[in-house]
């Protein structure tokens, strides 16, 4: 479904990605590891047209999406879930939905009703929170709208960065129970994550990315039962069984 | 002192109506900021050109001897005519001579340099296009000057309620459309997260655009007001009248909607009372006092936020 080849990105003179290549196939949960600065958010930005690559190639369901403007990958059905949530604090958490679906605008109301009613399936607490504006949510309400907002535009391939960051490790688990859910109503997902444990614990394959390079890639059991890998990524010897505890950072009610 | 209170609800009638004025103009300023963080200092000039867009419509009918002027139908004529070509320059003003420099990198000091450029070329192309005399408007044949009203106990002439309310309903209408449209909260969204928006799907640069196109429109339409209850216009006028609106904008906090408003309201007060109580002369000098308090004591304004320190253009 989304497939990079060689992709070299550039931030001014700074090389970033050293040819990349990535697939993600239809239906998967896919996840991209790789520690701070390793080039896990420019990777996002290079699918999403926020920066170009300087070489290589991005396609999206068979078609070349690299050189075109964000507005028009988006529309082709890709929706972010961005680290930090940045969702927009000065409307309200409906108009963030409704932003959500910007892409879908010349569609029937009830449809976007529909969707409207999934999400706030999903996230209840949305529903009772619908009139205020986004700033005075909690960090993990963000985080639920983050994730709401994305689902509105029915993306064929969800792209989430570093969902897990800042949130208590209830709320981790709560989130990434979502994330399968989505991924079983049929949502092909790319995530990006730090917290390789939790991500592995429901991706079906993974990529290691260190210093703009693809190191390691494999089902996501097999990284799991990987020495190196959980010694350098997970931080935890072969004892230790994994499991969805997230170890996020300072709690974030 | 008696006579300072009886001029006093006449007085405040036409701050009303001043104000409202302002805040048309100041919306244009207040809109382009949001969205861009940069003063379009050439704003002044689509509110004098508006002006001498109505002016050629209304000596246009004159000329051909339209029997029947009356400004149920002349002054949407105006206003249409005058909001379509400041909008529609307004926009080629962005196209131009911001676009350019902010999409390539240019520091938050590039659009400001071109802006001010932008503002003298455009008033030398008024002046040596129109002449640097001024120019009158034959308001009286629209508006005669017998039509008046008289609401407890002041006399208010049409035209001063036509003018207020024509700007109030403007703005009420921008408001409208910035608060329950699809359009609307794509330009809010743009003007919150840039990244965001396009993330979303919105297509940024013509959402810069139309904000330029409706802030500029609006700044025509309050020129064709002005033109009407002045009757004078000139090549200049954009000059005192972009920096009264710009300190309403700041006043009511800059790149909040409401705040341009509520500004122009409130400085049109001040400076109508001011006139009464003090010297008239000192009517200029009251904007700038306004402006230099403002951003002493408040510099967000009545109801603006802190601005983000980051360099944002």
């Amino acid at each position: 479904m989304l497939r990079l080849a060689g992709v070299v990105t550039y931030y001014g003179p700074i090389q970033i990605l050293k040819s990349l290549d990535l697939e993600v196939r239809q239906g998967e949960i896919v996840c991209l590891l790789g520690g701070n600065a390793s080039g896990k958010s420019t990777t996002m930005k290079t699918i999403l047209g926020i920066v170009r690559p300087r070489q290589g190639t991005v396609e999206f369901e068979g078609q070349r999406i690299d050189g075109l403007p964000t507005e028009a990958i988006v529309s082709r059905g890709i929706s972010l879930v961005p680290e930090a949530r940045r969702i927009f604090g000065r409307m309200t958490v409906w108009e963030n939905l409704t932003m959500g679906a910007y892409t879908r605008r010349r569609e029937a109301p009830a449809e976007l009703q529909q969707d409207l009613d999934r999400v706030y399936g999903l996230f209840p607490r949305l529903r009772e929170r619908a009139d205020q504006k986004g700033g005075t949510l909690s960090g993990g309400e963000q985080q639920m709208l983050a994730m709401a907002r994305a689902l509105m535009a029915r993306p064929r391939l969800l792209l989430m960065d570093e969902p897990s960051m800042g949130l208590a490790p209830a709320l981790v688990d709560q989130v990434f129970d979502i994330i399968e859910t989505i991924n079983r109503q049929g949502t092909t997902i790319l995530v990006v994550e730090q917290n390789a444990t939790v991500a592995l614990g429901i991706a079906h394959r993974g990529y290691v990315l260190q210093n703009g390079r693809i190191v390691v890639t494999d089902s996501a059991a097999a990284l799991l039962r990987a020495d190196h890998i959980r010694r350098a990524y997970l931080g935890e010897t072969e004892s230790e069984s994994p499991d969805r505890s997230g170890r996020g950072e300072a709690a974030s009610a | 002192m008696s006579d300072v209170l009886q001029i006093l609800p006449q007085q405040i009638v036409f701050g009303l109506a001043l104000g409202s004025v302002y805040g048309l103009i100041a919306l244009g300023y207040t809109m382009v900021y949001g969205i861009l963080f940069m003063i379009n200092f050439a704003h002044g000039e689509v509110f004098t050109l508006g002006a001498y867009l109505g002016w050629w419509v209304l000596a246009l009918l004159l000329k051909e001897k339209i029997g029947g002027l009356h400004p149920a139908w002349v002054l949407p004529l105006m206003l249409g005519l005058a909001m379509a070509g400041s909008g529609l320059v307004g926009t080629a003003l962005e196209r131009f001579a911001y676009r350019p420099l902010y999409t390539r990198g240019a520091t938050r000091l590039g659009p400001l340099i071109s802006a001010v450029g932008a503002s003298i070329f455009l008033q030398n192309a008024i002046m040596l296009t129109q002449g640097a005399r001024m120019k009158v408007f034959m308001t009286g044949l629209l508006f005669p000057r017998a039509w008046t009203f008289n609401l407890g106990g002041v006399s208010v002439s049409v035209l001063v309620l036509t003018m207020t309310g024509s700007a109030l309903l403007m703005m009420w209408g921008l408001n409208l459309l910035v608060q329950r449209t699809t359009l609307g909260r794509s330009i809010r969204a743009v003007a919150e997260d840039r990244e965001m928006a396009a993330v979303m799907g919105v297509n940024v640069r013509r959402v810069i655009a139309v904000t330029f196109f409706l802030g500029s429109a609006l700044g025509g339409a309050a020129g064709v007001l002005v033109g009407l209850y002045y009757t004078q216009i000139d090549f200049f006028m954009g000059y005192s009248a972009g920096l009264k609106a710009f300190t309403a904008a700041v006043l009511g906090g800059i790149g909040n909607i409401r705040g341009a408003m509520l500004g122009g309201v409130i400085l049109g007060l001040i400076e109508s009372l001011a006139v009464t109580f003090l010297n008239p002369a000192y009517k200029d000098v009251v904007a700038f006092v306004v402006l230099i308090l403002t951003l002493v004591i408040r510099p967000a304004g009545l109801l603006g936020e802190s601005v983000p320190e980051s360099e944002k253009v």
